[in-house]
């Protein structure tokens, strides 16, 4: 069969660096999607994409569809055929409609009624002829945010410009948003011109030859070794950072590294003031010596060549001087500020309208931070750190240089305090408080740093569920999602066993006795462990863990969150075993049984009447004496199923619902004392056996 | 060049793509963006072309004619052009070479950059465009202004004068950029700065201000009520200065500062709806006289 290359290139104003390779990864999608959808074999699939393009390239597509069959479904058989045997006029105007004849015809049963059938062959059609729906491929493209532009009413990423769509040789007609497909790509915005693609396959040498690098992983290679020459040349070491250079490498068509300096009294301003201006507001790689040392350098990668490369050079020095004199005039009015100064001004900075000031917060997450000091048993020395920490792990949010540099609270927190006299376990607790500050970042490690963390973020949720705004759907403005898992995260981290609701309930009568709850309290309860077991289920879901064993263990009370991970894990970790399904199938009899129990009561061993209530009622007896022990989940699992022949004997020779009243409730009150036992580990019946 | 011979470049190449040159507004205000010629005739379907120099306040950047960088007043040059023209980019691009500034000698980008004014219930998406890793340029396609969505979609360019200048002229001091020959920032600015500075932080009269925002605002509304578009909105436009002095004392907290902010949006949005209830009555008389001459 004949093949041709495909090109599908869509030209734009520049993309949000940050979207571009997720764009192009579905457009990718999309196309393999359609071909495969559309019967159309193809080779190699190459992406490319830049600032201004997104382009995919699939060789040896085949020119025609393949051939197919297709079944068509007609009248049902007593009415295709006459009563006499002969074929209906009904069966003959279907096959007609087929453009078949009623010698066609197969029978063929669908929900218990028979009905004719034809096989209908479907010649494939010329690929050209189907390509121009492909411009559903484009504008089916979703993006993050979109917008509008001139008369049109497309929501695209960014206003489209160009469009090259060739078949081989020939431009594959469609519009989208009033741009036209043709054969000509656009080179780079200032040192390439337009340029005719004659050819599919000529693209990345085409727009090579314009000042662009169309494939994105050739752009970052040569970023890399770029700034593996300066390395070289100077004696220096450039750490990459990932992302940095991922956006770095989606910000330009076509790299060169150059590198700057700045005025070595800077390098009094904290590293992570200098690092995150260099990084986060210019885009710059900063520089440090072989030592490890920050050096007085950085390195941009500009978008072009290396013509009058020195005047780009001096025009980012100048402009990084500006934002550092900026940053060390604050860094020495901060020098000046101190910490009960700062506290003060927290009285003037409301956190929430309905909620109160920044110190009024802070002094609930002290109270806080002492009563869970208090039931994680923390040392003394931690326990007085957390103390100081919770009181002033605000005051940084004063300083100019957080101010200026929001996402570094925290971190000059722990910067300023050890400079103002405080303990190092103190000021590093400062900064942990905040952790995890993305989903990324580890938790808190210190005994102190944790603790403030889990009230810090408890305080913030409980609060906001207390005057109503709870996160639904897309809106979470306070991002109290995140903070919940950070607090699971945070509890599993330190291995914290206390029950997450004792901690719930602590925070909110904290916030109900600052007059800020503003529905009952009960039903803040009520939402706010709800809440935590959603979000405990998306770490379960991000662990692996099965849907099923997620609703099991999610079916009681939380209590301690590691001891929830961990039985979850358990339970995952053995369910492909053998025996696994009939150990769940008895255990979940019993909680099934057990629900009939309207009130449980105690057991009494005189009114059994069979030796197996006798032994199961010790085996149950000995369980519960090593569950209350406090056992790992692993053997709480193991307790549980060794149960199993004793559930299976009781059951085969017991009828619970006797008629006798008090036969029938003492039996009721066993199982029901069992599933209590059983709900310790999980809801088990919520487990799918196959 | 001198920055009177920027602005003339400027005015000169807008200009010569059909913009009409206007002069500043005549109200105190932050950007741009807030004069009635960008505001309200960014709302509905009428095209509109215009540029024009606006003096911005911005009391909290005040430095008492000290820091090298930040001014109480800077100043912005304003295009709009609605709808949004094909070859706006290479438009634009064009201006800087007219400026002096060649693509190819220096690296010029366009850096993602959403912006959002809530006080007026604006939202566009667009970039910073930056020259050797200097914002320069804000450049916007307006998708809703005063709480409605744009149709068509205006493009809004501001280029930050004195960011600029301080580059061609090669200056590192914001004060000593030469206006025209023989004259200065300082010159001209250096005083005003010093004192609306000192007045900003030190001797304004906080209760006063307080009083004229809610008088602002009362007035604001009840030409509304009345119907009066523009009146109603110069009022706004005071409140929200008047709002900017006093965030600038400190004298309002993080959330009061959310509520004023909600008024003079509400107000905004009401007299945006206002305008297309206005312009419509007339039958959208720029949109009728283009569709005419197309015609013909």
């Amino acid at each position: 069969m004949n093949k041709r290359n495909l090109l599908l290139e869509v030209g734009l104003e520049e993309m949000p660096a940050r979207f571009i390779d997720n764009s192009i990864r579905q457009l990718g999608e999309k196309m393999t999607g359609w071909l495969d959808k559309k019967n159309i074999s193809y080779g190699k699939v190459q992406l490319f994409s830049s600032p201004r393009r997104l382009a995919v390239l699939v060789s040896d597509v085949a020119e025609r569809q393949e051939d197919s069959h297709e079944e068509a479904k007609g009248p049902a058989k007593k009415i295709a055929v006459t009563p006499d045997g002969q074929w209906s006029k009904a069966a003959e105007g279907f096959t007609r409609g087929q453009g078949m004849t009623v010698e066609d015809i197969f029978f063929k049963e669908i929900n218990g009624v028979e009905y004719a059938h034809v096989k209908k062959f479907i010649e494939g059609q010329e690929t050209f002829s189907l390509l121009a729906e492909i411009k559903g491929l484009i504008t089916s493209l979703n993006f993050p945010k979109n917008m509008r532009w001139g008369d049109e009413e497309l929501r695209f990423i960014r206003p489209i410009k160009w469009i090259v769509a060739l078949f081989g040789q020939e431009v594959i007609p469609f519009s989208v948003a009033g741009v036209n497909t043709g054969k000509v790509t656009r080179g780079h915005r200032f040192l390439g011109s337009e340029t005719v693609l004659d050819l599919p396959e000529g693209y990345e040498e085409a727009l090579l030859g314009q000042y662009v690098v169309a494939d994105a992983e050739s752009r970052k290679q040569a970023i890399l070794s770029q700034l593996e020459k300066i390395e070289e040349e100077n004696g220096w070491v450039i750490p990459i950072d990932a992302d940095l250079l991922q956006e770095v490498t989606n910000l330009v068509e076509y790299p060169t590294a150059l590198y700057g300096k700045f005025e070595e009294e800077y390098l009094e301003i904290p590293e992570e003031v200098l690092i995150t201006s260099m990084k986060e507001h210019q885009r710059y790689f900063p520089v440090k010596s072989k030592s490890g040392d920050l050096l007085p350098r950085f390195v941009t990668v500009r978008n072009g060549d290396h013509l009058h490369i020195e005047t780009v050079a001096r025009g980012n020095e100048k402009v990084l001087r500006a934002r550092l004199s900026d940053a060390a005039f604050f860094y020495r009015e901060d020098k000046k500020l101190r910490i009960e100064d700062a506290l003060k001004k927290l009285g003037n900075i409301v956190y929430h309208e309905e909620i109160g000031t920044l110190s009024e917060k802070t002094a609930r997450v002290r109270k806080l931070a002492n009563l869970i000091a208090e039931r994680t048993g923390i040392d003394e020395e931690a326990a007085k750190a957390a103390d100081r920490a919770a009181k002033i792990c605000k005051f940084d949010l004063v300083t100019q240089m957080v101010y200026e540099f929001p996402e570094l609270q925290g971190i000059m927190g722990e910067k300023y305090a050890v400079q103002k006299g405080e303990s190092e376990a103190v000021a590093h607790a400062i900064n942990e408080h905040y952790m995890p500050r993305n989903a990324d970042d580890s938790t808190a490690e210190s005994d102190a740093g944790a603790v403030v963390a889990i009230s810090d973020k408890l305080d913030t949720i409980v609060s906001f569920f207390a005057i109503g705004v709870i996160p639904s759907g897309s809106q979470d403005p306070y991002a109290l999602r995140r903070q919940a898992a950070g607090i699971a995260q945070t509890l599993v981290g330190k291995n914290w066993g206390v029950p997450l609701e004792s901690l719930i309930g602590l925070s909110l009568s904290l916030v109900s006795e600052a007059g800020i709850a503003k529905r009952d309290n009960e039903e803040i309860y009520k939402d706010l462990c709800q809440f935590f077991k959603l979000r405990i289920k998306h770490l379960l879901q991000e662990q692996g863990i099965s849907y099923d064993i997620i609703d099991a263990v999610l079916g009681g009370e939380l209590g301690s969150i590691p001891g929830l991970m961990k039985k979850a894990a358990v339970i995952q970790e053995h369910k492909d075993e053998a025996g696994f399904k009939e150990s769940m199938e008895s255990l979940s009899r019993v909680l099934n049984i057990a629900a009939k129990a309207e009130v449980m009561g105690d057991i009494d061993p005189n009114l059994f009447e069979n030796p197996s209530e006798n032994v199961l009622h010790d085996k149950y007896i000995d369980a519960a004496r090593k569950a209350e022990a406090g056992i790992e989940a692993g053997d709480l699992y193991q307790t549980l199923i060794e149960l199993k022949p004793f559930i299976n004997d009781y059951f085969d020779q017991n009828m619970i619902m006797a008629d006798n009243q008090g036969v029938r409730e003492n039996r009721l009150n066993l199982m029901a004392a069992i599933s209590v036992l059983i709900m310790k580990l999980a809801k088990v019946n919520e487990i799918i056996v196959k | 060049m001198n920055i009177q011979n920027m602005i003339l470049t400027l005015q000169k190449h807008w200009s010569q793509q059909g913009c009409i040159l206007m002069q500043a507004y005549d109200v105190e205000k932050g950007a741009g963006t807030m004069s009635p010629y960008t505001f309200l005739r960014a709302i509905g379907p009428e095209p509109w072309s215009v540029a024009y120099v606006e003096p911005s306040r911005r009391p909290a950047d005040g430095r008492y004619g000290e820091n090298p960088n930040r001014l109480y007043q800077h100043h912005q040059f304003q295009v709009i052009i609605k709808p949004s023209p094909d070859n706006i980019q290479e438009l634009y691009l064009d201006s800087l070479k007219a400026l002096g500034i060649d693509p190819l000698e220096h690296d010029i980008r366009f850096v993602e950059d959403n912006w959002e004014n809530p006080s007026l219930g604006c939202a566009g998406l667009g970039w910073e465009v930056w020259l050797d890793g200097m914002e320069i340029t804000q450049f916007t396609y307006f998708q809703q202004v005063g709480g409605l969505e744009c149709r068509p979609v205006s493009v809004e360019i501001t280029y930050g004068i004195e960011r600029l200048a301080s580059y061609i002229q090669d200056k590192e001091n914001v004060f000593d950029l030469e206006w025209t020959n023989g004259f200065t920032v300082r010159d001209i600015f250096g005083q005003p700065e010093y004192e609306h500075s000192k007045y900003t932080f030190e001797t304004s009269d906080m209760e006063m201000l307080f009083n004229l925002f809610n008088t602002y605002e009362k007035e604001a509304h009840r030409q509304m009520d009345e119907g009066l578009v523009h009146p109603a909105y110069d009022y706004v436009l005071k409140c929200s200065h008047v709002f900017n002095l006093l965030d600038a004392r400190g004298a309002i907290s993080v959330t009061e500062r959310t509520g004023y902010i909600a008024r003079c949006r509400n107000l905004a949005k009401k007299i945006a709806k206002t305008f297309y209830e206005e312009r419509e009555k007339l039958g959208f008389p720029i949109l009728k006289r283009k569709e005419q001459a197309e015609h013909e």
